[in-house]
């Protein structure tokens, strides 16, 4: 039998946070108490928080079809050091997610390379070219639980109806990547002060909003579970406030660049800020750290987009969108955001955890648990500057933050301690 | 001075030492000779991805006359078509010698990484719709050597703003130098947000006509139409700048073209041929502000390298 | 430092030099003063004076600026300029070049190949205030204020009223 001992953890439990030792053997929690003893493995927390390993349900593993950006091998070692034991990757793979073997494919791989639970999201339209359902009985049986066609809107209102119609009667989630293309046109960045300034062609909030809101009246309409993705702006948060106190069952995500930082990040014009959405203006920062606060926004999630350096080093108006994010989601979000640890692991896994269906992830820590756990300092400075991932289109390397993953544990197995990824 | 990006930067005094500088290369261009030694056994690179054979003749124009060598790049003649970065591309040039280069591009920026990536003098020949700076420095000689200084004059941009490069970097010059601009643009033409701008706003050229400098910019006409303004009769009808407008400016006024012109949209063809039209004087000091400016990166400077 | 030349000898050796131009040129009628920036602008100022009040005969005076000519510009930044101003065609003229101290000669090679470029002079002569010696050209004045015997360790300064705010040549060591 395979034992693991953390000791002088800070265990953080949905009342609160106790001062624990916490005994893992094989794949389970098999005790939590004090002064526990192990013929095996010890780790001295040393009065770091010990919670549900983190939950991310919006990452881009590349894979399959743009490996030389990332794989499902270097995306879950990217998750593992960030403190993750579970991730929802986003279909535009090429082939796109549309249909069942291709989702097995992506569990497969993710089963194979074993350091976190991979699950796909399914695309809503074939190829997400938004023209037609994708298979969305077939992904389903193979275990999709949340439909997106990220990376674009789903345009066209009629079938995105008809989506949430069908998915509604399955129970399923369709997620909306929120961006009017009338309206966005040719944008590279926020549409504000700063594009004003740099005479580029900008993304105005309303963009996202109208989205939002046209989406929200079909939500009335089919009753469909419905997520908004990394909400940008104070005017999202707010009709996501209204919907949820109209009881619509709606939920919606931030991502931790969207609590940190703002457009004025771009008169640098560094391609490690270019990503959709793109950074809004300080108040929507203040309004997107507010409705995580205080619920209105559900969970954290990454949107974690590696591309290759080659493909980043070139004007900023020429580069590929997206930034990494799951080495330094923990470490932001501490940072940006004053929340208390429960709602803290709430936001980063139990709540993600929930959203997308995983019963083995994002439960507190309790005796026959699964042991997907994460140990996290909240009190070190850390200053990011090699990743696990392939890529390296951070804008936080060299910025100094607050947190540092100590250990994660996926399935009573050290998946990342030291400073390493245990492959 | 390292680069020649932006005048968003560049302080009034900089700005003035460069039109005094300027000035004297006025003088050189008006010699039997027009050519100094200054720049001998130097090169300087013309690297232009998106065409302008104007500002590219006038930076070659200027090397020459400095006795700079150049070479030229287009995309057209280059193997950007087979597909090659712009960063092996501008280390190419920089490994052929080149000590200087003048850069235009399409994109936002493109210079700043150009210069990080060679870290030879880079000067902004155009970057997207950001910054043109020689653009800025040449149209504040011609305003300077016509009243003397920019201090306390009153100058109105007309035209479409929020697309040009040459209006952000006039506005931030002409501002740093005392002048009071104002722009003047339908609503779709205007920058979406000028928060912190230097800069009054009209809605109609017939409330500007009582200014010093009219400057009057390029309309595409295929914007007509399209999606900004109805149509260009109808955008003559508010901002072009007609013989009748014309007449009624002052005595004194000047107007001002970056080219080229749509004679008949932006600008009436007698109002272009008026010598109270300083168009071809903008052209003529374009040349002698960019030797400036080539001599203040490469006269003396030894490469940092 | 050791003062060298006092305001009263300098007007004195300007007054000569004068008097050489105009005798060697048989009077003024085709001379044109060019000053070399910086201090031999006011040399050649002061000397139109003075050849006006002896012959009165109005000198034309115009500057030089070399910095676009000099053969190390590599070595001295020099991006600033002064003006370079001719108020007639030099082209058949009797150019006198004015500067402060002669020394090298290569400042002298330079206004030389600039005058070149501004017009075909009938000739062109040198006056400058003080000849230090050490030439590394093939460079003689036909007028000189006073010869200064220096090491090459040696500084000569010059300072004018006009544009220093006082008057006189000193010797330092360089430091």
């Amino acid at each position: 039998m395979n034992e693991t001992l953390f000791t002088n953890a800070r265990l953080v439990t949905a009342d609160g946070v106790v001062e624990k030792d916490i005994l893992v053997k094989d794949a389970i929690i098999a005790e939590i108490g004090t002064g526990l003893q192990t013929s095996g493995e010890t780790i001295d927390c040393a009065g770091s928080l010990v919670g549900p390993g983190l939950v991310d349900i919006h990452v881009h593993f590349r894979e399959p079809g743009q490996e030389w950006k990332e794989d499902i091998g270097s995306g879950s070692a990217a998750a593992a050091a960030g403190g993750f034991t579970a991730v929802v990757t986003m279909p535009n793979t090429d082939p796109a997610i549309d249909a069942g073997h291709l989702a097995r494919f992506v569990i497969d791989r993710g089963r194979q390379e074993g350091l976190v639970e991979v699950v796909p999201a399914g695309a809503i339209t074939m190829a997400r070219e938004g023209k037609k359902l994708a298979h969305l009985d077939e992904l389903w049986a193979a275990g999709v639980r949340i439909f997106s066609d990220d990376g674009d809107s789903v345009e066209d209102a009629g079938l995105l109806r008809r989506a949430m119609e069908y998915l509604a009667e399955m129970g399923g989630v369709v997620a909306q990547h929120p961006e009017d293309r009338g309206l966005s046109a040719d944008g590279h960045m926020h549409e504000g002060s700063v594009s004003s300034r740099l005479g580029m062609a900008g993304l105005p909030a309303i963009g996202e909003e109208t989205v939002v809101a046209r989406d929200l009246a079909l939500v009335r309409l089919t009753g469909v579970r419905y997520h908004v993705q990394h909400v940008s702006t104070a005017g999202t948060v707010e009709l996501v406030r209204r919907a949820k106190a109209e009881g619509l069952p709606v939920t919606a995500e931030a991502t931790p660049h969207h609590l940190m930082l703002d457009h004025g990040e771009v008169v640098r014009m560094n391609p490690d800020v270019k990503m959709y959405p793109p950074l809004r203006r300080p108040a929507d920062v203040e309004a997107v750290r507010a409705g995580l606060e205080d619920g209105t926004l559900d969970v954290v999630a990454t949107d974690h987009a590696p591309h290759a350096a080659h493909e980043k080093d070139v004007p900023f108006e020429d580069a590929p969108r997206g930034i990494i994010g799951l080495e330094t989601a923990a470490a932001v979000v501490n940072t940006a955001v004053g929340l208390d640890p429960v709602t803290f692991f709430q936001r980063m896994s139990v709540s993600p955890a929930h959203l997308v269906g995983l019963p083995d992830q994002g439960r507190w820590a309790e005796p026959g648990g699964k042991a997907n756990l994460v140990v996290f300092d909240p009190s070190v400075e850390r200053t990011p500057d090699v990743y696990a991932s392939r890529a390296e289109n951070s804008p936080f390397t060299g910025r100094q933050l607050r947190g540092r993953v100590v250990a994660t544990m996926y399935g009573g197995r050290l998946t990342f301690r030291d400073g390493k990824v245990q492959g | 001075m390292k680069h020649f990006l932006s005048t968003d930067d560049i302080s009034r005094a900089d700005l003035e030492s460069l039109l005094d500088l300027s000035d004297e290369f006025v003088e050189v261009l008006a010699r039997p000779i027009p050519k100094v030694p200054a720049l001998r056994g130097k090169t300087v690179a013309m690297l232009f991805f998106e065409a302008s054979t104007r500002t590219r003749l006038s930076f070659e124009r200027a090397a020459k006359a400095l006795s700079a060598d150049t070479m030229s790049f287009s995309p057209s003649t280059s193997s950007l078509s087979k597909g090659e970065s712009l960063k092996d591309t501008a280390l190419t040039i920089k490994a052929m010698g080149a000590d200087a280069l003048v850069v235009r591009h399409q994109f936002t920026g493109a210079q700043w990484r150009i210069a990080d990536w060679t870290g030879l003098p880079v000067l902004n020949a155009g970057d997207g719709a950001h910054q043109h700076p020689t653009q800025a420095l040449l149209d504040a000689l011609t305003i300077r050597q016509h009243f003397g200084k920019l201090d306390g004059l009153r100058i109105a941009i007309v035209g479409d703003i929020r697309h040009s490069r040459v209006a952000r970097s006039d506005i931030s010059t002409f501002s740093t130098l005392g002048a009071e601009v104002t722009l003047v643009a339908p609503s779709t033409l205007l920058p979406v947000d000028m928060e912190g701008w230097p800069v009054k706003v009209a809605g109609s050229i017939d409330d500007v006509l009582d200014v010093d400098v009219v400057y009057l910019l390029r309309i595409q006409a295929e914007r007509g139409g399209a999606s900004v303004f109805p149509s260009l009769p109808e955008y003559v009808t508010r901002f072009g700048m007609t013989r009748e407008r014309f007449a009624r400016l002052a005595e004194n006024a000047i107007v001002m073209h970056p080219g080229p012109m749509n004679r008949g949209v932006e600008i009436a063809p007698e109002v272009a041929d008026h010598p109270r039209a300083r168009i071809l004087e903008q052209v003529a000091n374009g040349v002698a502000v960019r030797m400036a400016v080539l001599f203040r990166l490469l006269g003396g400077e030894a490469s940092d390298e | 430092m050791t003062k060298v030349m006092e305001p009263e000898e300098i007007d004195r050796a300007l007054r000569r030099i004068a008097h050489e131009i105009l005798e060697r040129n048989k009077g003024a009628e085709d001379v044109l003063l060019v000053g070399i920036h910086t201090r031999g602008v006011p040399l050649a100022e002061r000397l139109h004076l003075i050849i006006d009040e002896y012959e009165n005969v109005k000198v034309p005076v115009g500057t030089l600026d070399i910095g676009l000519y000099r053969d190390d510009l590599d070595r001295r930044p020099t991006t600033e300029l002064g003006a370079t101003a001719m108020p007639e065609d030099p082209s058949g003229r009797t150019v006198v070049l004015v500067d402060d101290v002669l020394y090298t000669g290569r400042t002298i090679r330079a206004a030389l190949d600039a005058m070149a470029d501004l017009g075909r002079p009938q000739a062109i002569q040198l006056a400058v205030l003080a000849d230090r010696g050490h030439r590394q050209l093939p460079i003689r004045p036909d007028y000189v204020g006073k010869n200064l015997p220096t090491s090459s360790s040696e500084r000569v300064m010059v300072r004018l009223q006009e544009t220093d705010g006082k008057e006189g040549i000193w010797i330092e060591e360089r430091v």
